[in-house]
């Protein structure tokens, strides 16, 4: 799976299939700050997530 | 999980995309009712910061049919605030809006940047004073200055200035803040009071809004950006936290009027409800 983390910048690539909470535990990312984006749409932490897809993290704060 | 209203899946706070647009533009409607934010004759200055915050202020205010117009400050920042005014700009060229920019170095000879070489006072000071100078010094021909501040913002700051014993700036917090009225002050607004930051960019998002993740390279050194963190930890483990914060600063500011005094029917000791907690425990040991 290639997550792409906003706020870092970067993009990884993960072993990983479960819901959208989970991925977010196992990269230790407060669900409160983020929003979690599968193939273009955004879906809420139950949502299951397969090793194939696409996952962009979004940063909820932001400065100035 | 599915969404509260049909059968389509939530995508947050228990809401479909539809819905969840749907129940944040009625929750910043009743929120400039039930605080009269603002009038439709009155014009209204959005301070803009090109984020998604006050993007989304501007474009709801101008949705529901206020008289807008969009003012941004350049303080200067190198390689930040550049990027955040070339979105704003193209927003507002897209959805018609005015927008006017004026810069600290126009205006006191010197960009942020250059200020902060000069000064050991922390940056978020030294912008925070100019700016609000700025943004009131060019609103003087509207009714209201509104601002993009959310829940978060609000929380934090009520943390913020516990901690740091600043009871006079505290108590000016609110939907509509300030508590001196002066004909040299353009009175401002917070539509967003009631929204959480992550609802805000939800919205955003599903709306269609390009907004990309900006954050001010100063923010490291800011006192908000630790009680931001301390906040957010504390909310993921306690969820309302924010909420909870903000309800009981309204009602410390406006007045609880539910507060009433009675006495306990069992004890005759001074009680809220008819049972005094003492008397209400004392009989729910009893039936163990």
């Amino acid at each position: 799976m290639k997550v792409f983390i906003e706020k870092d910048k970067k993009e990884i690539e993960i072993n990983f299939c479960g819901s959208a909470g989970s991925l977010l535990k196992k990269l230790k990312i407060n669900h409160i700050s983020v929003l979690v984006v599968k193939e273009s749409e955004l879906v809420s932490e139950d949502a299951k997530l397969g090793n194939n897809d696409k996952i962009k993290i979004l940063s909820v704060v932001s400065g100035g | 999980m599915k969404c509260l209203r049909c059968k389509n899946s939530a995508v947050i706070s228990g809401f479909c995309k539809n819905h969840f647009c749907s129940y944040f533009e009625t929750k910043v409607k009743t929120t400039i009712k039930k605080y009269n934010l603002a009038l439709k004759t009155e014009k209204i200055a959005v301070a803009c910061s090109g984020g998604k915050d006050s993007t989304v202020v501007l474009y709801l205010l101008k949705k529901f049919g206020f008289d807008v117009c969009a003012i941004a400050i350049d303080e200067g920042i190198f390689n930040y605030r550049n990027k955040t005014l070339t979105e704003l700009k193209k927003f507002c060229r897209d959805n018609k809006i005015n927008l006017d920019i004026f810069s600290f170095k126009k205006e006191f000879g010197y960009s942020l940047d250059r200020m902060l070489e000069k000064t050991k006072t922390k940056p978020c000071t030294v912008c925070g004073i100019f700016r609000r100078y700025l943004l009131n010094k060019h609103s003087s021909k509207f009714n209201k200055i509104a601002t993009g501040h959310n829940m978060d913002d609000e929380a934090q700051s009520i943390l913020m200035n516990l901690f740091l014993n600043n009871s006079e700036i505290l108590v000016k917090l609110g939907p509509r803040p300030g508590i001196v009225q002066d004909e040299g002050f353009v009175p401002r607004i917070k539509p967003l009071y009631f929204c959480t930051e992550k609802e805000v960019l939800a919205y955003s998002f599903l709306s269609g809004m390009k907004i990309g993740f900006n954050e001010c390279p100063h923010i490291g050194k800011s006192y908000r950006h630790v009680v931001r963190d301390c906040l957010n930890d504390y909310e993921s483990r306690h969820s309302g936290t924010k909420k909870n914060i903000i309800d009981n600063f309204l009602k410390m500011k406006f007045g609880n009027k539910s507060e009433k005094m009675n006495h306990c029917t069992k004890c005759k000791m001074p009680s809220r409800s008819e049972l005094c907690s003492a008397c209400l425990m004392l009989s729910q040991l009893k039936k163990c």
